[in-house]
């Protein structure tokens, strides 16, 4: 009937193969400098905390592999069938409809896929969720469209700041646009670091790419999560979920320093931020008058 | 099968009566058809407006479209365009969901062929057919209207993205109308959805020609069967959840209101409660089309019939146990994410047993490449590319690095906007001749193909990059390290474009050129029971009813 069409059809096929061992390279992460995204980067960011490291070795050595093999597999049974039981070649076709064996094997090799799957997702999972004892606790707020976070008294802290995005206007040669900040929030490396999350208007999320870190900040809520930075470093993260019309631009940056140069930057920040004596909602109604 | 008696007695009433007051299947099926092709082509419209916008940093494009669609002060346009911008992809969402992909198939395949199918005359409640579809209209005239009155502060329009999220949705984000509308619109969709559900399960359960057992029918009714259970089951999930959301807006409740004790969870967890099944509601149509196409030009019955049925019972049985995943980052328990994870995964299984019997069926057959099939086959692969990167995402513990971010947007449109919408187009090229009468160009369906094909994995593949290197989505402007895979993903909307312009041809062509279809167009293959009408089909069908003797499979 179309005997014509289907050498091209097979063609565009084989093409359209190619495209998939991009899908291979995609874990492999290019050279970058941490914390922040690399230009037209393919797979996962270079990570900087233990959670970080875990989740990367599962997508790269257990997901991504797999899934690449299953479309793969799939993409070679169709082009396999297309070429072997074409019209042409295969002018009568089978009766068969039915092989028992045969379906019970691709019921069950799914399954002892997804065991294999299962086994070290939920080891990451229960390190994500489970906080070890914390060294530092930190309360991060969101806001539309800023964050505030607020170092508590009893660990040196007891002030408060809000951390803006620069404008384009002023950033500084170097800054990065719409993730630089105008106070970078400053914690101490190899240390447990536990953020409690909340917000005082509608949803936001706070997350890390280099960290592992993605939860929302909810009103009424206080959720938490957990991060030990294992190198000294600026770090950027975004909010990760829809919170109005300045959604994107609301980065937030952490810096990780040596513990003497975080309990230095303490004292410094605590005179800095004296105004914000730890109380969020002064310092709210401060940053809107400035606007 | 069975062959049946058609003289068309009766008497056929002028266009105007006949479409606005029909309660014909066939022809509520066209005007579904009609209005679900309108509201993807505006809700595609909108997605070609984002991706000119994010081809490069920074904004561009929606400051000066706030200007003219919304007459904004130039002073205030870029504050208008951000949430232009937001309200778009929340009206994309919406309208690609409920005004395209649920209309088309559901309703317009739907209607037209699963009385046929069965070899019933028409579905069992005739008018309950035209208010469900008349309700479906009024719910797109509240959702277009929603866009033109204010809804945060200032701007028009609700710009919170489809899943509608207090307190964005509520009176901290959105206080003016425009929220009201859409919960309205939803009301309404609701409704006619579940009064459509109600009607194919009465249709199927108790208009089946002699003969027709449960077990020997096609595919694409088992389909619309389990999918009718769905929506009867969730969608007054949705009607709760809004109008409890509709309340707090307007009567002072506080269902969702911390300050009043209630909290934003709930919301999220009645919404994916409906939504998560919701997408099964869109893709087990797909399914059953896909099944009658595969088979048809394989010139073969379905391979594992008895388990391609039950994968899709099963389907939908996990599928409305798992919503909770789109819910990983809100602080669940660790046994409760750990439920979520092992849930989802499972449903892996059954769908895998639908790839494998559509390659089954094709293994060993005689396979023609006709459109309808190139379009199947195209399903087939890129919504194994989808499913797979599904399962990635049922991990919690690898979705902390991708929730809501760009592998999220490249993983479901993967599933829908490739895998949802590739069926539609396998659909429409395989009945467009029963329901026109006339054959559509065969080249020109498979430019179709092909363009749309390259088109949409050059836009979604790259964004799986952006995902993994951490941008968000929802997003009007982006770190200028993302720029060149936003750049290709953007690039691959010209295809698609032409695409969709050469569809519009491919109609209009064929009503021009007239090639006439006859009762059969697809040859031995095509055994299901609207291959035994004329085409297009007389307007009331199988006055005599057809007896169906043995079995296919």
């Amino acid at each position: 009937m179309l005997t014509g069409i289907s050498p091209n059809f097979r063609r565009c096929a084989l093409a359209a193969a190619a495209f998939l061992p991009a899908l291979l390279f995609a874990g492999m992460a290019a050279a970058q400098v941490e914390g922040q995204p690399a230009p037209g980067g393919l797979g996962l960011p270079a990570m900087v905390t233990p959670v970080g490291h875990e989740a990367q070795a599962f997508y790269n050595l257990v997901l991504l592999p797999i899934i690449t093999v299953i479309a793969l597999f799939v993409l070679f049974l169709l082009i396999y069938v297309m070429w072997r039981f074409n019209e042409n070649a295969n002018p009568v076709p089978s009766k068969v409809t039915h092989n028992t064996a045969l379906e019970i094997v691709w019921t069950l090799i799914p399954v002892l896929i997804l065991v294999v799957i299962a086994i070290p997702s939920f080891r990451l999972l229960t390190h994500q969720v489970e906080v070890p004892p914390a060294d530092v606790t930190l309360k991060v707020t969101g806001n539309q469209w800023y964050w505030n976070w607020k170092y508590p008294e009893e660990q040196g802290g007891g002030f408060a700041f809000d951390q803006m995005m620069k404008p384009e206007a002023e950033l500084a040669p170097g800054d990065l646009r719409l993730l630089a900040v105008d106070n970078e929030a400053v914690v101490p490396v190899n240390e447990v670091i536990k953020v409690q999350l909340t917000s005082n208007d509608v949803i936001h999320a706070f997350g890390v790419p280099s960290f592992g870190v993605r939860q929302d900040a909810i009103p009424g809520r206080l959720n938490e999560t957990w991060f030990k930075i294992e190198k000294e470093g600026v770090y950027y993260g975004q909010c990760y979920f829809i919170c109005g019309k300045d959604h994107a631009y609301m980065p937030l940056v952490i810096r990780a320093v040596s513990r003497p140069a975080y309990e230095a930057w303490l004292q410094e920040a605590k005179k800095k931020f004296a105004a914000n004596d730890g109380d969020a909602k002064l310092r709210i109604a401060a940053s809107d008058a400035q606007r | 099968m069975a062959s049946s008696t058609t003289a068309d007695a009766h008497h056929v009433p002028g266009a105007l009566t006949r479409f606005l007051f029909s309660t014909n299947a066939k022809d509520i099926g066209t005007l579904y058809i009609t209005v679900g092709a309108i509201g993807g082509i505006i809700a595609f419209v909108m997605s070609a407006v984002i991706r000119a916008e994010l081809a490069q940093p920074g904004v561009q494009v929606f400051p000066v479209l706030a200007q003219y669609l919304h007459g904004a002060d130039p002073a205030m346009a870029l504050d208008a365009g951000k949430n232009l911008y937001n309200m778009f992809i929340t009206v994309h969402g919406v309208l690609m969901i409920f005004f395209m992909a649920m209309p088309i198939l559901i309703g317009g395949f739907g209607n037209w062929f699963v009385p046929i199918m069965i070899g019933a005359p028409d579905m069992a409640f005739p008018r309950l057919n035209n208010i469900s579809f008349w309700l479906l209209v009024a719910s797109l005239v509240l959702a277009v209207f929603s866009m033109f009155v204010e809804g945060a502060p200032g701007m028009r329009g609700f710009a919170g993205g489809w899943t509608f999220y207090p307190p964005l949705s509520g009176n901290t984000g959105t206080p003016g109308p425009a929220m009201d509308f859409v919960i309205l619109a939803l009301h309404l969709a609701g409704a006619s959805s579940i009064l459509g559900a109600i009607n194919f399960i009465t249709t199927i359960f108790n208009m089946r020609a002699p003969g027709m057992t449960l077990h020997r029918m096609p595919l694409f009714v088992w389909s619309i069967l389990v999918t009718a259970f769905l929506l009867i089951l969730v969608l007054p999930v949705l009607a709760g959840c809004v109008t409890m959301l509709l309340t707090d807006r307007n009567f002072g409740t506080a269902f969702y209101d911390p300050a009043g004790g209630g909290d934003p969870l709930l919301f999220q967890h009645l919404l994916w409660f409906f939504g998560h099944p919701e997408v099964y509601i869109i893709i087990l149509p797909a399914f059953g089309v896909i099944s009658q196409i595969v088979s048809t030009f394989s010139r073969k019955p379905v391979f594992g019939y008895l388990g391609m049925v039950y994968a899709m019972c099963a389907i939908g049985i996990v599928g409305s146990v798992v919503w909770a995943h789109h819910m990983y980052t809100v602080g669940l328990s660790l046994n409760a994410q750990r439920y979520f994870v092992f849930a989802t995964m499972v449903i892996a299984v059954p769908t895998g047993i639908k790839i494998f019997s559509w390659i089954a069926t094709m293994w060993g057959g005689s396979i023609t490449f006709r459109v309808p099939m190139v379009w199947a086959i195209g399903f087939i692969f890129v919504f194994t590319v989808g499913g797979t990167t599904g399962v990635v995402l049922a991990n919690a513990a690898a979705d902390r690095s991708f929730h809501e971010g760009y592998y999220v947007v490249a993983h479901f449109h993967y599933t829908l906007s490739l895998g949802a919408v590739f069926a539609i187009f396998a659909g429409f090229y395989y009945w467009f001749p029963k329901m026109t009468g006339y054959m559509p160009n065969e080249t020109l369906g498979k430019w179709n193909f092909w363009l749309l094909f390259f088109g949409v994995n050059i836009v979604f593949f790259p964004q799986h990059f952006l995902g993994l290197a951490g941008q968000p989505r929802r997003y009007i402007d982006y770190p200028d390290a993302y720029a060149l895979w936003n750049l290709v993903s953007s690039i691959g909307m010209i295809p698609v474009t032409i695409a969709v312009l050469l569809w519009l041809y491919v109609i209009v062509e064929a009503f021009v050129a007239k090639r006439v279809a006859g009762e059969n167009p697809w040859g031995a293959g095509a055994t299901t029971l609207e291959w035994t009408l004329s085409s297009p089909p007389p307007f009331h069908q199988f006055n005599v009813l057809p007896r169906i003797a043995g079995s296919e499979h």
